[in-house]
């Protein structure tokens, strides 16, 4: 195949790559925004949304979308639930001292991976795609369903958009980020809040991991890269930034799919780990945030 | 402390080291290499403990440190086929250089962030080892080879295939590095890190160069951890990347909260309680590491002091 | 009090985006003095002694201490060479006993009493404010009219030669505050005092000299007595 055509598969792979790194990245994001909680078992709900939906589309077995639609809706509600279940025993109880929940979201990370083990086994498990089609470029064909995804990733960006920005739910959470305490003041009740941002941020990863895991097969430790990428994503987008945490895993989702394609994969995520290692050093609020006073 | 307290101190110390000293000969052949496992490991999780107990910084990235010492050891040995107590200090050197340049950097954050960056550099660490592959054999690792583990000190010659020199080894490693905290603890140095810990503006506004006293802290401590994985490497023969994954940094959290942060002996009696733990657990479930993560959730509940910690609040408050 | 000069600013601003908190402040303060700093709040007192410790930088300007140019200096060098700066919000070890934290700054400080050893010089700074029989206790646990003397024994442990207290008066009760000024007139043998204050008796009664700040600027300087006349301050604080 020639440069050209080359350069474009790999874009493709990037962008279905950022599609998913984007509703991930975001959920982390939201978390940290309005909580200031680095929850390190996010990646921990992204393998959990995977293994939910494989479990649920081998149940439902009549037809690979009528699984795949029934794994969408299941999922990610499973995921929320024991996010928030996790959010009111732990989290609270530690009232969000930022390095004990560091320390408590390690432990859930351990709890949530080794449970998958025991119940769910070692080997990697497979999900049919809900339908099968090839777009055919003049130079190879592409999955339909890889563009699917990346369509369905950008639609719930968008609803999550209007959400935060345009409803009551969005004013009440961007009210309890800016200040908790005159939040409480003000009636917002905001432990519930809490817990439902704890939840929601979980069930991204969670969408995210439904969405990929036709592409990507399931498996228990599937959960560490996703986290990994989605720090990067969030510290460079600048923390609890939402604007640019997607414009970062745009970034970072598209230059990680063509990088590997063309350099070692290993080499590619030494340079971003570094890179974000040192914007936390010397520009903490991100490439594309501002400085704060 | 009293000067009572100390003599107290110091002679539980030397009881510690002198019932370790005797247990070699108590102990079944299985639970011979398993407590000499265990005191290499206890001198990287004092080492952690230096910065977290001692400090109150939280690293999540000192596998790196432990790795920087276990593949310098290891790989002087098997590609140059250096003598064992030159790639010991070369070990030894490697953590105390990574430590540094490391702490230069990751010391102008603090508190989340610091955790946050000491964890990335690690996982650079850990793909570092992973992409060096002609060197390294990345995650199948390496196996030093027997000739190359007997050398020769003023004449008398040390055998490390002997489980018996091993044993005593790891236990004088581990007295040194005691010997070494409580110096440091009970120094001008040990003040001002406890200061900084329990407040660090204050100390600021006291004449203390808080990040100078902080870099010492991390190099003391990125340093012994590196001497415990030279030791590693040098006793056990195996070098590989999964010493160097984020694993092996929550290992060293995890030692030490349930030993007890900020206690002498709490990170030896936690790598004791965790490897005993783990090692049971693993007879019976695959998913034996779902223990690590409910042990961390309820330190971090319940018990944030940790063992000898919650010791020395209740009852015996001269614990070292 | 026409002293040697100890301390001096020159054109010393600092803003805060576009707030000028300070704006061009000439200052001196001569060897040996209790002056007040006053001003109505948000007058920019704290951000000025913060630019005198060191804890924050100055936009433009320099400040001069013994003659040497010390504006680049970070706040722990200050300290070393003679600048001790209390705490608003007490800020002390609260874990530890309060000993040890006397034995902390009477390390830290640079102004070395020859011959003395840290425990010695500690033990004097605790005695000098009268908790010597408090020594064990944790710091944390006292009643909170102890914190603020400790608070103070840590600032002589640091053997100083500046001693800025920040509203130290503030939360105590009127006899405290009496015992409070007995002490500030004693350090004043020893040390030159910079007070921040709003409690105006204790600042009639302890002051040499009274610098008023306004808008982050000198509205007056002068004795008590000029202060207590002048119709700007006056205006500035019935907020005229």
């Amino acid at each position: 195949m020639d440069f050209g055509p080359f350069l474009f598969l790999a874009t493709l792979e990037g962008l279905v790559q950022a599609a998913v790194l984007c509703l991930t990245a975001l959920g982390l994001s939201l978390v940290f925004g309005v909580m200031r909680v680095v929850n390190v078992a996010h990646g921990e709900f992204y393998m959990l949304g995977a293994v939910i939906a494989w479990w649920v589309t081998s149940i439902v077995g009549i037809h690979p979308a009528v699984g795949f639609a029934a794994a969408l809706a299941i999922a990610p509600l499973a995921v929320g639930a024991i996010a928030f279940a996790g959010e009111r025993l732990i989290l609270k109880r530690l009232d969000y001292n930022p390095e004990a929940t560091i320390v408590a979201t390690i432990g859930m990370l351990y709890v949530i991976q080794q449970m998958a083990l025991l119940f769910f086994g070692p080997d990697p498990r497979p999900v049919e795609a809900p339908f099968y089609f090839r777009i055919q470029f003049p130079w190879f064909g592409y999955s339909g369903y890889k563009l699917i995804v990346v369509a369905a990733a950008i639609a719930i960006l968008l609803i999550a958009w209007f959400v935060i920005a345009k409803t009551r739910i969005g004013l009440v959470m961007r009210a309890t980020q800016f200040d908790g305490d005159t939040a409480q003041a003000f009636g917002i009740p905001v432990n519930r809040v809490y817990a439902s941002v704890f939840a929601v941020g979980a069930m991204f990863a969670a969408v995210a991991a439904v969405l990929i895991v036709p592409i990507r097969q399931a498996h228990y430790l599937m959960g560490l890269d996703p986290l990994l990428l989605s720090f990067i994503v969030v510290i460079l987008g600048g923390l609890g930034s939402i604007r640019g945490t997607i414009v970062a895993a745009i970034l970072i989702g598209l230059s990680d799919g063509i990088i590997s394609v063309f350099f070692s994969p290993t080499l590619a995520k030494m340079a971003s780990t570094l890179l974000v290692a040192l914007v936390l050093v010397f520009r903490p609020q991100g490439l594309f945030g501002r400085e704060e006073l | 402390m009293s000067g009572a307290d100390r003599t107290k101190a110091v002679l539980l110390l030397c009881a510690v080291i002198a019932v370790l000293f005797v247990l070699q000969f108590l102990l079944p052949e299985y639970h011979h290499l398993s407590m000499t496992r265990i005191m290499v490991l206890a001198v990287f999780a004092m080492g952690y403990n230096v910065l977290f107990g001692y400090t109150g910084l939280l690293s999540l990235g000192h596998a790196m440190f432990f790795a920087a010492g276990l593949y310098a050891a290891g790989l002087t040995v098997y590609h140059l086929e250096w003598s064992v107590p030159l790639a010991f200090a070369t070990g030894v050197a490697a953590g105390a250089v990574s430590s540094l340049v490391i702490g230069v950097v990751a010391l102008r954050t603090t508190g989340v962030s610091f955790m946050i960056v000491t964890m990335m550099f690690a996982q650079v660490a850990y793909l570092a080892t992973l992409y060096f592959t002609t060197y390294t054999r990345g995650d199948e690792g390496l196996v030093l080879p027997t000739a190359a583990r007997s050398f020769d000190v003023f004449g008398v010659a040390v055998d490390l295939t002997n489980p018996v020199v091993r044993y005593n080894i790891a236990l004088a490693l581990l007295a040194a590095t005691i010997a070494i905290i409580y110096k440091v603890v009970h120094s001008e140095t040990g003040r001002a890190l406890i200061a900084i810990r329990e407040n660090e503006p204050r100390t600021q506004m006291l004449g203390y160069n808080t990040f100078a006293i902080k870099l010492k802290a991390l190099v003391i401590s990125g340093t012994l951890s590196a001497a415990s994985g030279a030791a590693y490497v040098l006793l056990f023969a195996y070098v590989g990347s999964t010493f160097a994954t984020i694993q092996y940094s929550i290992d060293a959290l995890l030692y030490t909260l349930l030993g007890g942060a900020g206690t002498l002996l709490g990170p030896l009696a936690g790598a004791l309680m965790m490897f005993y733990v783990i090692d049971i657990a693993s007879e019976y479930t695959v998913a034996y590491l779902l223990i690590a993560g409910l042990v961390l959730i309820v330190l971090v509940l319940f018990f944030q002091k940790g063992v000898l910690g919650t010791i020395r609040e209740r009852w015996i408050r001269w614990l070292p | 009090m026409a002293a040697v000069t100890l301390l001096e600013t020159k054109d010393l601003s600092r803003s805060f985006g576009g707030l000028h908190a300070v704006s061009n402040v000439d200052f001196a303060l001569g060897e040996g003095e209790v002056r007040a700093i006053i001003g109505p709040n948000g007058a920019g007192k704290t951000t000025f002694v913060n630019l005198l410790s060191g804890r924050l930088r100055p936009s433009s300007g320099t400040v001069t201490f013994e003659g040497s140019d010390i504006s680049g200096l970070p706040a722990f060098e200050r300290v070393r060479r003679g600048i001790a700066y209390t705490f608003q919000i007490t800020s002390i070890y609260p874990n530890l006993p309060t000993l040890e934290n006397v034995m902390i700054a009477a390390q830290g400080g640079g102004h070395k009493d020859a011959g003395a050893s840290i425990a010695e010089r500690a033990g004097q700074a605790l005695a000098s404010v009268g908790l010597q029989d408090r020594a064990g206790e944790t710091a944390g646990e006292m009643a909170y009219g102890h914190q603020r003397l400790l608070e103070v024994a840590m600032g002589l442990a640091l053997d100083p030669t500046l001693l800025i207290l920040d509203e130290p008066t503030q939360g105590l009760s009127d006899s405290e505050i009496e015992d409070f000024c007995g002490l500030v007139k004693e350090i004043a043998n020893k040390a030159t005092v910079l007070l921040i204050e709003h409690n105006m008796p204790v600042v009639m009664q302890l002051a040499d000299r009274i610098t008023v700040l306004n808008f982050g600027e000198i509205l007056a300087e002068g004795t008590p007595e000029d202060i207590r006349a002048d119709r700007q301050v006056q205006a500035a604080y019935l907020g005229s």
